[in-house]
């Protein structure tokens, strides 16, 4: 028997095990550059993707604008310029061309005055435009965020029950989900807003929500109702696979309840999944609010939405051809860099996913 | 046919069916609920005169009662009663009218988009990572971003009012040019993008590379190997592309002013015409399930590597 098998054998503790580390054991256990994690990770390979950050600053630029500009704007989205009170209407304040004064401005400007200019000039009822685009801009955004939060919300809530529990819920549930799937969504959709904005109209009369406005209200209502049926799928394929991981079955067996799964297990491992398709689910609820706008679905008057924005400028098109061209290219700008950065996000995030 | 795809068949056949049925309970339902009912708002009617009105139109009945009335005609004889709004005219005449522009509009631009999307992807696929193929990719990017009605106003607007190359009123032949352009140019890109991946895909297959090591010429790979089988992913595309044909012609109409049935439902939403928005419903309804079955079951049936649930 070697030296070295008696030592292991005998009670005696080994001294030199105690000895303090020499600079080169040290050495091994420095941290060369701090431990990156999935998320971090996902940030390197997002920044390095120049057409994802090139969206992203516009969509950053576009919603700070958006926000901030008719807090220090002079003119108000709804303001008819023309109209004051105990006056006739002043006509030439209707239809101004960028960069034109109505009457009244004309003569203080005459005066010496600085007038603030109508950068895209004004609307058919003097309302300048510059103002109503940019707040047009603010509810499309809003409408957008709002109705992908309620889509995640109800198709996270209904995917996990569905596919932790199983069974006969989850095929009740999934049932439910293929029929609405194959339902054709826009003539439902367009359906449902004839309809809601009737019925909620009065019903909505004196609380918060009246200023919101029913025709609003009712676009989320329709998202609730339709558009979480593609959400739910994913959640409920993700937890499907995760389930039968073992780290899942190690939590039941120690006594985790099934909330807790849920929400300290299974959510958390497929919350890249969810984020990024719920980035891109903004862009296609911007599309579809424009869409009813443009049918006269959408926003209640005066708001303004950039699709009731292009819907109106097509009365004047002929002679106003921009009122037309502003908003349709804020949309697209706005929808294009919405879909490159969720793209961006997905192949920073998942490349499980990537195609 | 192997007894699995047979199930699957039935299977979808019978969802199909039902979701029809979900339609129109939906539609019914939806359209009494309007507080009400359709006549509120016309001026000038004698209490008298509104139920009269009622009485002629069935809606005295109770609810179930005109439910099932109303399921028995709509599935017996294609029958949605009277247009409240255009008296004397039926909704299904209304519709039967209409659907023949919108048909030739849509067929036309159905066509284009396939046969220019899927040559357009081929060559972006053939010439990977050339100028060409760049372009294609950008201009396909940005045409997938632009809603239709924005596309359709802007197109009228250039050719119509500016160049006065194209009339802008689509009830003539030629107006219908720029609605079908209109149309078509979303899922021209979306089947270009299609088909490119998925022609990149198959030509990275080891059946292609043997071809090319027995000699087979390059025509003869891209026409009977590879595009043959690129062209499967195209067949789902098929359904969804006619869903946004038939969505997106409903504003392309009104902005051409093409006399089709996509103008007469907008017009009926306008108009609060509820027997006419429902029957455009269900029948525009039950035209994307049934075309989203076909294309389900073609891509199935073509396919028999693709397994079924």
């Amino acid at each position: 028997m070697d030296i070295n098998n008696l030592k292991r054998l005998s009670a005696q503790v080994n001294v030199d095990d105690f000895l303090p580390a020499s600079d080169e054991e040290k050495e091994y256990m420095v941290k060369m550059r701090p431990s990156t994690t999935f998320f971090k990770d996902g940030v390197r390979r997002l920044r390095k993707n120049k057409v994802a950050m090139v969206s992203f600053f516009i969509i950053i630029i576009i919603t700070l604008a958006a926000i901030f500009i008719p807090m220090i704007w002079p003119y108000d989205y709804s303001t008819m310029l023309g109209i004051s009170p105990g006056k006739p209407v002043d006509a030439s304040f209707n239809n101004l061309r960028p960069f034109t004064y109505g009457a009244t401005e004309q003569a203080r400007i005459a005066a010496g005055e600085s007038v603030f200019p109508h950068i895209f000039g004004t609307d058919a009822n003097g309302r300048d435009y510059f103002i109503r685009v940019i707040y047009g801009t603010r509810i499309s955004l809003a409408v957008g965020f709002f109705a992908s939060l309620i889509v995640l919300v109800i198709g996270l809530t209904v995917g996990a029950i569905s596919g932790y529990f199983g069974g006969i819920v989850d095929i009740i549930i999934m049932r439910i989900v293929d029929v609405i799937y194959s339902l054709p969504d826009m003539l439902m959709v367009i359906l449902l807003a004839t309809v809601l904005r009737q019925i909620l109209g009065p019903a909505l009369e004196g609380t918060v929500l009246e200023k919101i406005g029913s025709n609003i209200i009712s676009l989320f209502v329709v998202f609730a109702l339709l558009y979480w049926v593609s959400m739910s799928r994913l959640v409920r394929g993700q937890i499907l696979s995760l389930r039968e991981q073992e780290y899942v079955l190690a939590a039941q067996a120690s006594g985790a309840s099934g909330r807790w799964v849920i929400t300290k297990h299974l959510i958390p491992n497929c919350i890249s999944v969810i984020v990024i398709s719920t980035a891109l689910q903004i862009p296609s609820a911007i599309f579809t609010e424009s869409y009813l706008s443009f049918l006269g679905l959408g926003v209640n008057a005066p708001m303004p939405s950039l699709g009731s924005l292009a819907s109106d400028a097509l009365n004047g098109i002929s002679s106003y051809a921009y009122r037309l061209v502003i908003p349709a290219i804020i949309i697209s700008l706005i929808v294009l860099s919405l879909n490159l950065f969720g793209d961006g996000l997905r192949d920073a995030f998942d490349p499980k996913l990537n195609d | 046919m192997n007894p699995k795809t047979l199930k699957y068949i039935v299977k979808r056949l019978i969802l199909a069916v039902f979701t029809v049925w979900v339609v129109i309970t939906v539609t019914f339902f939806i359209m009494h609920a309007v507080p009400g009912g359709p006549f509120v708002g016309e001026k000038a009617v004698s209490e008298a005169a509104q139920k009269a009105m009622e009485a002629k139109y069935g809606l005295d009945k109770p609810l179930f009662a005109q439910y099932t009335t109303y399921l028995k005609d709509v599935v017996l004889h294609l029958d949605f009663g009277p247009s409240l709004k255009q008296r004397g005219r039926d909704v299904i005449d209304i519709i039967t009218d209409g659907l023949k522009t919108s048909a030739k509009l849509g067929l036309i631009a159905a066509f284009l988009a396939l046969i220019i999307g899927v040559v357009l992807g081929a060559i972006a696929a053939l010439r990977r990572n050339t100028f060409f193929d760049r372009v294609i990719m950008v201009l396909t990017t940005a045409l997938i971003s632009m809603p239709s009605f924005i596309m359709g106003t802007l197109l009228l607007v250039a050719f119509a009012i500016k160049m006065h190359m194209l009339p802008a009123n689509g009830s003539t032949a030629a107006g219908l040019i720029l609605p079908v352009i209109t149309l078509m140019l979303y899922p021209m890109s979306y089947i270009t993008r299609l088909t490119r991946s998925s022609m990149l895909d198959v030509l990275g297959q080891d059946y292609v590379r043997t071809a090319k090591a027995k000699g087979v010429s390059r025509l003869r790979i891209i026409f009977g190997h590879a595009l043959k089988n690129a062209l499967i992913p195209v067949i789902t595309y098929f359904g969804p592309m006619l869903a946004y044909i038939v969505t997106g012609s409903l504003v392309v109409e009104q902005i051409f002013a093409v006399p089709g049935i996509g103008r007469a439902f907008v017009n009926s939403i306008t108009n609060r015409d509820y027997t006419l928005i429902m029957g455009t419903t269900i029948i525009l309804a039950t035209f994307i399930v049934i075309m989203n079955l076909v294309s389900d079951i073609l891509y199935k049936v073509v396919d028999p590597r693709i397994t079924l649930e």
